[in-house]
């Protein structure tokens, strides 16, 4: 009965195999196969950020890319940004400026973050609005998750503390 | 005595008028009393021993939570309202 | 602004880490889609395409004998049905005679994979019988709308109707004399208003996995605003002792109303107890606009007069909302949005709850208000117009005040709505210039306008648990049963910490299940931090009490002369321990310090709101541009002033998507045509600016620090302020929600006709 393919990957920086169909999509296999259940489902057609990860370092919706197609590349969700030195400076800055309610956006919305200041590191606001425009926030109208990414900016360049 | 206020909707039964003074302890006893000098009126607030659905009753203010057993002060005003939920 | 004697806090007014944080920011927290349970299956609902069918029968042997499939179940395996609303519900979970609604479910599966579950449950055959389907408000109320209900008379307080109907029931408000009111008008303004449904859009689905123990015992755990509504549901529709069911909360990804009713709990139940293994339930994202509770359509009819000198005389309205598939809209809440914050001396509203093949509709962030908001706010901004009003001032002179009385009967208690339009009237937004407005000459083709809408919203108070309880180090345990949405068990923590003088690291809060907690209502209302907060404070107080005996019982001294301070046990003879110090002696003093406070809050402090908008309209494509938005609300205190801050940013931003974007389309066979997050859209961060707050502080007296629920008043003022500025903008006053292109493209002559086709 099993069509599965043996993928292998790396996932935070670590290697990884699992089996999957070729249908299920890459957010399926995080989620159900990986149990690395950070990423999340809002619409599982490509239309919310939920489930934004970074593969090979850009930006994609898990659930518009196959499990298969991950096969000898990597790929960072919001597990791989804390690390034994504590939280990642972005999501401290989104700790920090109170820039989630529910928090289920959030995991989204960070790796959206880092996707953006790894290629910008002074995004503008409306650079920021627009790179961010992919992801969807039900809770906090964007105002303090705008003000996060500029304070994380802030943090990454090593130009100012974070106002609490 | 206390007093109940009339919905205009029910006011046909009340020959037009808008407030009633009737004794009674509970919000119950109160609307028997009601029907005995308007007869017909229980029967458009209440579905045999409850309120009709989305019917409230509201003493001195206060939405009662027991509803027909809520307690009634003898200068207490009493209003029907329809259900508000809360969300 | 009126200025306020603030009583000085230690705890409460700081911006401090969410004790949730952490979680939230790694993936760690476990919301409904993240719980697995060893053996899990995966549950798949089936559900009508057809918005209005005979459901004539049902054939699950296909599905059953797929391999890999466990249980299937429809509303055959549901116990019957006890009352008319038991029906409705009963109905609502598994379809029985009819469906009335496209996505109405009609059965489930349980299987090995969720791919395995949606194959089978797609070879289910369903036989209907196709009728005729109404989704539009006032369609709906005509005498040759197909009747959903054959049962369904209307009802009303003038008695019951004699014959089949969709208007499931009619009331009246009368104050004053109208007739006398309007005669008494010098200007008298009449419009009619048609709003969309609209969903909450939360971006997690919900989800639940249920699982039995072999002694019977049904455990789910599942993403919901109250576990104490999910037990009473599931009690209810399963016919189960309340003591053979456990709910165990999950965290939440959203809600604003629409997770206080539970869709697939009962169906995980069914196929968990049928497949003898846990059953796992998440709704895909068109599942969740086309079959749980959105808001109701609505239609206004609004008419308001007032004298020259501004005095409103009299005010008139009729609203018909859709309550979906069954009778319940909001409509009674939205009577009392619709001129709330204003003293009018007479005035009559009737409303209409009717039925429409539609879904059944839930609460939205302040149900019923929004769309009632629209309709009242531009018709007053239409009249301080004629009048040659400021539109705060118009508003200023008519305002209620404490012990007025509304058009509803109710009664104002101690409200800041005046001191909010003052602030609003004070704020730099109101009187910065608008670049190419209507006072500019500088930019010809720009325009752009400023609007500006007030609203009040009632809160909720309602029952809450809390308990605390002193570790041996002297942290305190706190554990609640009301569910945490947005950040409240840190605003009921800090309420905590503040009563028992502790800094507030040194609180552990969490939330409990239906087995660890007291009851609760559902977190909803913007209730949980003012209610259970009192619960708190009520727990603290009497830990307090307790640890004083205690050190009064270690000193051997009369608990009399035992004082608390700051954390400090003391007397006058410098007797002292920390609450720390005396905590490491409490087990082997007595045994352990804990209290549990179980409230039923009845009082509860209004909310008023007043939104500024500055907006810019293309008048050649309709299209809407937000400059600048400032929301201005009475918090009474605000306990943790960045979370106040959220609540007014996300509810405006709710209303904005309400105003300008969302609505539920709907083709000729009652079916919904926008079913995703791309075609119903709601705002994103390009479609917003950074939204100012203006806190103001009237700390409501029945709340020990002058707590205020805020979470749904910022929902309210959107699309009215937007389209007292769109009118600036482009000399057209819209009544439509949402305000599409389309529409304002129509309202200006644009166009002939409408495109979309909303269901009102």
């Amino acid at each position: 009965m099993t069509n599965k393919t043996l993928v292998s990957a790396t996932i935070n920086g670590e290697p990884v195999e699992f089996l999957c169909e070729p249908h299920q999509s890459l957010l399926e296999c995080l989620r159900d196969i990986l149990e690395l259940t950070g990423t999340k489902e809002g619409c599982n057609d490509g239309n919310c950020g939920a489930c934004s990860v970074l593969l090979d370092g850009q930006l994609v919706n898990a659930c518009l890319v196959l499990g298969v197609e991950i096969a000898g590349r990597a790929v960072t969700t919001v597990e791989g940004l804390a690390d034994w030195r504590g939280l990642h400076p972005i999501q401290r800055a989104f700790l920090e400026t109170d820039a989630f309610q529910c928090g289920f956006c959030t995991p989204g919305f960070l790796i959206a973050t880092k996707a953006l200041l790894d290629r910008d590191p002074n995004p503008t606001e409306a650079e920021i609005r627009a790179w961010l425009s992919g992801n969807l926030c039900r809770c906090t109208g964007y105002d303090k998750i705008v003000r996060a990414v500029q304070a994380a900016a802030c943090l990454l360049n090593a130009k100012c503390e974070v106002d609490a | 005595m206390a007093i109940v206020h009339i919905p205009p909707l029910m006011r046909d039964l009340t020959g037009g008028r808008d407030k009633v003074s009737v004794p009674g302890k509970t919000v119950a006893q109160v609307i028997e009393a009601l029907d005995a000098v308007y007869p017909g009126t229980k029967a458009r607030v209440c579905d045999s021993d409850h309120l009709a659905p989305g019917v409230a009753v509201s003493v001195d203010g206060v939405v009662a939570r027991l509803g027909l057993h809520a307690p009634v002060k003898p200068d207490s005003i009493l209003r029907f309202l329809p259900v508000i939920e809360g969300g | 602004m009126t200025a306020q004697k603030k009583k000085p806090f230690t705890v409460v007014g700081e911006r401090l880490p969410r004790y949730d944080g952490a979680d939230k920011m790694t993936g760690k927290a476990i919301f409904g889609p993240d719980v697995t349970l060893p053996g899990m299956l995966h549950g798949f609902v089936l559900r009508s395409p057809h918005a209005h069918a005979r459901l004539l029968s049902i054939d699950t042997s296909r599905a059953e004998a797929l391999p890999g499939v466990y249980a299937v179940v429809t509303g055959a395996d549901l116990p019957p049905a006890e009352s008319t609303d038991h029906r409705y519900a009963r109905d609502n979970t598994f379809a029985s005679d009819k469906v009335l609604y496209a996505g109405h479910a009609v059965a489930a599966v349980a299987a090995r994979t969720p791919t395995l579950a949606e194959q089978a449950a797609r070879i289910i055959d369903v036989e209907y019988e196709l009728l005729p389907a109404v989704t539009d408000v006032l369609d709906t109320t005509r005498d040759d709308a197909p009747i959903l209900h054959d049962d369904m008379r209307t009802r009303s307080l003038a008695g019951r109707g004699n014959k089949s109907s969709n208007v499931a029931s009619h009331f009246q408000h009368m104050k004053g004399d109208p007739a006398r009111g309007f005669a008494e008008a010098d200007v008298i303004v009449e419009r009619e208003f048609h709003t969309a449904t609209v969903h909450q859009g939360y971006i997690e689905s919900h989800a639940t996995v249920a699982t039995w123990s072999d002694d019977g015992v049904l455990t789910i755990h599942t993403t919901t605003q109250g576990s104490f509504a999910v037990r009473d549901h599931v009690v209810w529709l399963l016919n189960l002792p309340m003591s053979k069911v456990r709910v165990v909360p999950t965290e939440v990804g959203g809600a604003f109303g629409g997770k206080n009713t539970s869709y697939v709990d009962v169906a995980a139940a069914l196929l968990a107890r049928k497949a003898r293994r846990p059953v796992k339930i998440t709704m895909p994202r068109p599942d969740v606009f086309l079959a749980t509770g959105p808001s109701s359509g609505a239609v206004f009819r609004v008419k308001l007069g007032a004298t020259r000198d501004g005095r409103i005389t009299a005010a008139q309205a009729e609203l018909f909302y859709a309550a979906g598939a069954y009778p319940g809209s909001p409509v009674g809440s939205g009577a009392n949005v619709l001129f709330g914050p204003y003293a009018i001396p007479n005035g009559q509203i009737d409303g209409y709850d009717v039925v429409t093949n539609g879904p059944r509709v839930s609460s939205y962030r302040a149900p019923g208000g929004t769309p009632a908001n629209f309709a009242a706010e531009t018709l007053l901004d239409e009249l301080a117009e004629k009048l040659g009003l400021d539109p705060i001032e118009f508003r200023l002179r008519n305002h209620a005040r404490e012990g007025d009385e509304r058009l509803d009967g109710g009664t104002h208690g101690h409200i800041g709505g005046i001191e909010v339009l003052e602030a609003a009237q004070a704020c730099e937004h109101y009187t910065a210039p608008l670049e190419g407005g209507p006072h500019s000459g500088l930019h010809r083709g720009l325009h752009r306008g400023r609007g500006v809408a007030h609203a009040a919203w009632g809160n909720w108070g309602g029952r809450s648990s809390c308990a605390l309880s002193v570790n041996g180090d002297g942290t305190v345990s706190l554990v609640t049963s009301s569910v945490d949405l947005s950040g409240t068990r840190t605003t009921i923590a800090m309420q905590a910490a503040e009563a028992l003088g502790l800094p507030p690291e040194r609180i552990k809060p969490s939330v409990g299940d239906t087995d660890n907690t007291g009851y609760a209502d559902v977190s909803a209302g913007s209730r949980t931090t003012y209610a259970t907060g009192i619960a708190a404070i009520q727990a603290a107080k009497d830990v307090i009490a307790q640890m004083r005996a205690r050190a009064a019982a270690l000193w051997d001294v009369p608990v009399e002369t035992v004082g608390y301070a700051d954390g400090v046990f003391s007397t006058a003879d410098a007797l002292r321990f920390t609450l720390a110090e005396l905590a490491e002696q409490v087990t082997s003093s007595g045994g352990s310090v804990s209290s549990i406070a179980n409230v039923d809050v009845g009082e509860w402090g209004a909310g008023f709101s007043t939104h500024i908008a500055d907006v810019e309209v293309d008048p050649e494509t309709g299209k809407v541009t937000l400059l600048r938005y400032t929301v201005v609300q009475d918090v009474g205190q605000a306990v943790h002033p960045a979370m106040v801050e959220g609540q007014m940013q996300g509810g405006a931003t709710q209303g904005i998507g309400w105003a300008l974007y969302e609505g539920y389309a709907y083709n000729d066979a009652g079916q919904m045509l926008n079913a995703n997050f791309l075609d119903y859209k709601i705002p994103t961060s390009l479609d917003v600016p950074m939204i100012e707050t203006v806190i103001v502080e009237v700390p409501y007296p029945k709340h020990p620090f002058g707590v205020r629920g805020v979470g749904e008043p910022p929902i309210l003022p959107p699309p009215a302020a937007i389209a007292n500025a769109i009118y600036r903008a482009v000399g057209v006053r819209p009544d439509h929600l949402p305000m599409t292109p389309a529409h304002l493209l129509e309202k200006m002559g644009v166009i002939e006709s409408r495109i979309m086709n909303h269901d009102s």
